[in-house]
């Protein structure tokens, strides 16, 4: 890790989460795009400097310490085809939208709207006569 | 044998409640044979336990349960444990009987009741005899959530419903108050085991803070349980379930689990500072005003609630001073108040059946047939107001005069508020009477809807059985003490090792009790007598302080409190906006990783590695930085190529051509497939109304790329602390001889992390169908083929199809030892693949294979399923791969590992997944566009 991949990281973190906080769809998945960019290059630098390709040598003549660092690597391979999954997954979903709005737009969920101005009731509700015999005469608490 | 039989009740808890309505009330008499087995349990031990009244040897049984943290289902039964199980089983028995008369209707829900009283019973049956604290603690939190069920078992009854949520919040907030106190203890002590905890602290008498507020925390377990003053609210509430359950759990048990833990805990506990002052204000307080409420009662059965909040208040006093003499009084309470307070229950039971009223103003009279009632009711009435020879008596007796006799400082101040409360108890009992025996009818409170009761079906014999015969048991034991003495003394040992309880008699000479017991008598019975002008008297004294807030009152402010504000916070951050989320999330998520970070920079780290990041960095800055601000798709999505490929210089610059090749082959997938949705959609993107206003935007984006950077730096210093290359290193050194292979991230993909991997293409295939679900619903299947073919581009695919298709393929069987594997090669191919699709169409695309995406995509994952778990079958572990050696005629020697076909899975599933993508989205436009317009809901489409 470098100054300078931290500052590239950062960049692309930075646009990732700027077309994150957008309203259409196509502009969210290429967040994801450069968020997933980004997750990859602190991965694969946090193995540490640059070196070989890690190809071991059947015969054992390889100096192991000279090969860039396997770990990160297979584990950013598996991100790259994971990111490339979702990438179609959400353009699936661009896609669909645009068959049923002709837009990409991500709406307000209305009913968390809906929701939030329903009055609620408060407190235990009102004792309502259930027509009950064995509970329905029952004054609990203070009855006089 | 003990823990078999508490399964035994939850086993035919669930059966009852599982054959439901097909038992109905007869639920009950199965519900009965789990008391039955714990009571033929216990019997033949009562003698063993009791041992002459020395303390006597217990019962103890261990059954393994968390090993690791040392929690074992220890049970170990005592005296007292048998004094709480003789409560639990003979009035469970009685109330099984009971409830078979009570509910002779055929009502739903009523083997439900039967059920859960039977996992109820359970639960208290493991409370009494569990000596670990946690498995205590755990059999409590049943008995509440058990006694939930049973409250609001009638869920149409808005007031059940409020009184099973008021009782289940109070009694789990105390509960959870209980567990912080019982892990304090537990690990102050350094053991969580009831008896050896007793015996740890009678040597090392607790002091401090911490053990202090401990034991606070478990008495406010123990008050809310025993619904103590101010937790009493929800007892009174309560009453709103069916007479057995409030007999059983209301009266008799459940709320005898409060007291039940202070009186194991006071002989060691007390000698802290604040214990007697708490214990012994709080239940003085209960005692006295659950009396003076009870006296205010026209419902018999609130009347009894609220006399057994002041009874229970009593027996956490006499528990509560932790002397042993107090607590051979309290013992002997606990048992009279489980005979009288059932009796009485079933007798309020009994009326309310028969007359469909508890008011007492209305009762004038109940007919004939009644005698056995009447009979029962006044003699335990007797017991509850300690009314010789009743069992009641001895106990108060006892409690009068260990309290006047002066076992501690300040104990004839108790004795004063026991005999205030007694004399509470006498007029209450009194009121009980006469209400019974209709002697306080109001004609005013009747009217035509609900006349004067006067004449009412006798109830039949079994249905008052259950009740006389309790009542019988607390005039029996008052005439011959000698029936509960052993048990009684063996009990008050068993809480305190060293002491010498005196026999439980009847006539104890004369003494200071006798006088008090006398005062309460009089006294009790003036006021009884008096009961119409106390009445009024008390409402005079009511009017002024009715604006008082009572407990009950506060506990619902606080719960309207608690919903109102939820209500505020959940407008606030659950508006609906998924920018807004994501903007909370990101701007909430950099802050808290700047903040720690932050202070550990110490700029070791080197500005630049190789110059040659210089250039790629460059390209990938500049078109992420583009890719957001540019307004037309297209371009956008290019410029996400762009930086993809400027990634993919950089993982060739690191020394990873695996990454490298991968990143090639997806961005130019990817890209296509932009292109291919993109297509459909507007040109630009407009932002009318953005969710997020630009300066915000720009503010949390600026956050979250400060954040990212210093996070970056500092886990780069990190790295630097700790043994970095260990876990690299051995999978490089151990590449070549386990792997057998020489691609080291290869090895690790199929071999090392192999698991990781099929879990991967686990998630690709779902997100393909995914893919193809979401695209191709509400879709025609036919399609016009109209794609206008070139043919220099149709035979320059030919050639490069082949060639493309061999180098997948090279990837896919060269992974092993070469950069390359089954997901470079599947990727390759999906290139060929786009390039078919790019001169013939999505025709051209299915004319490839001779079978259907999806299947490409399901054998793969198929055959890497089946090599992973092949070696299973042979005996190996799940992954384990093997070196073969084939001679093939022509190609020669080939060498290949038992990774390979799991490779080829991998590599299947990324060329379905490809294929997939065309599938859903590489249809004509023109065909798309007809059936966009056709499901596009009128009111939309045009926007």
């Amino acid at each position: 890790m470098t100054v300078l991949i931290a500052a590239a990281t950062a960049v692309l973190f930075a646009c990732g989460a700027w077309l994150l906080m957008q309203r259409r769809l196509t502009r969210i998945i290429i967040g994801i795009g450069l968020l997933g960019h980004g997750a990859n290059l602190l991965l694969v630098t946090s193995g540490g400097r640059s070196g070989t390709p890690p190809l071991v040598a059947a015969d054992g003549s390889t100096d192991l310490s000279q090969l860039s660092d396997p770990l990160p690597q297979a584990l950013a391979l598996t991100a790259i085809v994971i990111t490339f999954g979702v990438t179609a997954f959400l353009l699936a979903l661009g896609y669909r939208s645009w068959q049923i709005t002709e837009d990409d737009m991500v709406e307000d969920d209305l009913e968390d709207r809906y929701l939030a101005r329903r009055r609620t009731t408060d407190g235990p509700e009102a004792g309502v006569d259930d027509g009950d015999p064995h509970t329905s005469e029952l004054e609990v608490g203070e009855g006089s | 044998m003990l823990a078999l039989i508490v399964l035994l009740h939850f086993a035919l808890g669930a059966v009852i409640v599982a054959f439901g309505d097909r038992v109905n009330r007869r639920g009950f008499a199965v519900a009965a044979i789990a008391p039955s087995a714990t009571l033929v349990w216990l019997v033949p031990r009562l003698g063993d336990l009791i041992g002459g009244g020395a303390g006597g040897p217990v019962h103890l049984e261990q059954v393994d349960w968390v090993a690791g943290l040392d929690i074992a289902i220890d049970l170990r039964v005592d005296a007292f444990s048998a004094v709480m199980l003789l409560l639990v089983t003979v009035v469970g028995l009685a109330v099984c009987c009971y409830a078979l008369g009570y509910f002779s209707s055929s009502k739903p829900g009523v083997a439900r009741l039967a059920g859960l009283l039977t996992m109820f019973s359970g639960a208290m049956t493991g409370l009494v005899v569990s000596d670990h604290l946690l498995t205590l603690f755990l059999f409590w939190e049943l008995t509440s959530v058990t006694s939930y069920a049973l409250i609001g078992n009638d869920d149409r009854i808005p007031r059940a419903r409020d009184a099973a949520l008021q009782a289940i919040l109070i009694t789990g907030a105390g509960g959870l108050a209980m567990l912080a106190g019982l892990v304090i203890i537990g690990q102050s002590v350094g053991t969580y085991r009831l008896s050896e905890l007793t015996v740890v602290l009678a040597e090392n008498p607790p002091s401090g803070v911490l053990v202090g507020v401990a034991a606070l925390l478990v008495l406010i377990g123990a008050f809310t349980k025993s619904a103590q003053w101010p937790f009493s609210g929800w007892l009174p509430g309560a009453m709103v379930a069916p007479t057995p359950i409030s007999t059983y759990l209301h009266a008799a048990t459940m709320v005898k689990a409060g007291v039940y833990l202070v009186a194991r805990l006071a002989p060691v506990l007390s000698v802290l500072a604040m214990w007697r002052p708490v214990v012994l204000s709080v239940g003085a307080v209960t005692m006295i005003f659950g009396g003076w409420r009870a006296l205010r009662q026209v419902d018999l059965k609130v009347l009894l609630a609220h006399g057994t909040v002041s009874q229970l208040g009593f027996l956490m006093l006499l528990f509560g001073a932790g002397t042993y003499d107090l607590a051979q009084a309290a013992v002997v309470l606990i048992l009279a108040h489980g005979a009288f307070k059932a009796a009485l229950f079933m007798v309020v039971g009994v009326i309310d059946h028969q007359t469909h009223t508890r008011d007492v103003r209305r009762l004038a009279s109940l007919g004939r047939g009644w005698t056995t009632v009447k009979v029962t009711a006044l003699v335990a009435a007797a017991s509850m107001a300690g009314v010789p020879p009743m069992i009641g008596f001895i106990g108060k007796e006892k409690a009068l005069l260990a309290s006047a006799e002066g076992a501690f400082g300040g104990s004839w101040a108790v004795a004063t508020l026991i005999v205030v409360g007694s004399v509470l108890t006498f007029a209450y009992s009194g009121r009980f009477v006469l209400g019974v025996f209709g002697r306080l009818v109001d004609q005013s409170a009747a009217d035509d809807e609900h006349p004067l009761v006067t004449e009412a079906p006798a109830p039949s014999l079994a249905f008052v059985a259950p009740g006389a015969l309790l009542a019988g048991l607390s005039l029996a034991a008052g005439l011959a003490p000698i029936l509960v003495d052993g048990l009684v003394r063996a009990a008050t040992v068993a809480l305190h090792v060293d002491s010498h309880p005196k026999p439980v008699v009847l006539w104890a000479g004369f003494n200071s009790a006798l006088v008090l017991s006398l005062i309460v008598i009089v006294t009790g019975a003036v006021m009884m007598l008096l009961n119409p002008r106390v009445t009024r008297l008390q409402a005079a004294i009511h009017r002024p302080i009715v604006a008082v807030p009572t407990a009950e009152r506060t506990f619902w402010l606080l719960v309207s409190g608690v919903l109102r504000n939820a209500k505020r916070i959940t407008r606030v951050v659950q508006n609906g906006s998924l920018p807004v989320y994501l903007m909370v999330i990101l701007g909430v998520a950099s802050i808290t990783m700047l903040v720690p970070v932050i202070s550990a920079l110490d700029g070791s780290t080197p500005v630049i590695d190789t110059w040659l990041h210089l250039p790629v960095m460059a390209i990938v800055v500049t078109a992420a930085v583009g890719a957001s601000v540019v307004r037309r798709r297209i371009a956008a999505a290019l410029m996400l190529g762009a930086a993809g490929y400027g990634m993919a210089g950089f993982y060739v610059i690191q020394g990873a051509p695996d990454l490298a090749l991968t990143q090639f082959a997806i961005e130019t997938l990817a890209t296509v497939l932009f292109v291919l949705v993109l297509r459909v959609l507007p040109r630009s993107f407009e932002d009318r109304t953005p969710a997020v206003t630009g300066s915000v935007r720009l503010l949390v984006s600026a956050m979250v790329g400060v954040g990212v950077f210093v996070f970056a730096l500092a886990a780069a210093q990190g790295r630097d602390d700790v043994d970095s290359s260990s876990i690299s290193m051995e999978m490089l050194e151990r590449t070549v001889p386990d792997g057998k292979g020489s691609n080291a991230v290869n090895v690790i993909l199929v071999d090392f992390r192999g698991l990781d991997t099929l879990g991967e293409i686990t998630v690709l295939l779902v997100a393909g169908l995914g893919v193809v679900a979401l695209a191709r619903t509400a879709r025609r299947t036919t399609l016009a083929s109209n794609v206008l073919r070139s043919p220099v581009v149709d035979a320059s695919v030919r050639v490069l199809f082949g060639s493309i298709a061999v180098l997948s393929l090279y990837f896919l069987f060269a992974g092993h030892n070469q950069p390359g594997g089954g997901f470079v090669g599947g990727l390759t191919a999906g290139a060929a693949i786009s390039l078919v699709f790019v001169a013939g169409g999505l025709e051209s695309v299915r004319a490839l294979l001779p079978v259907r995406p999806w299947v490409v995509l399901g054998s793969g994952l198929a055959v890497a399923v089946g090599t992973a778990l092949t070696p299973i079958l042979l005996g190996g572990a799940v992954l384990e791969h093997a070196l073969f050696t084939i001679d093939l005629p022509l190609i020669g020697m080939l060498k290949a590992t038992s990774a390979l076909p799991f490779d080829i899975g991998v590599y299947l599933v990324v060329v379905g997944l490809v294929l997939m993508a065309y599938e859903a989205f590489g249809e004509d436009v023109d065909d798309v566009d007809d059936v966009a317009t056709a499901t596009a809901p009128s009111g939309v489409a045009g926007s």
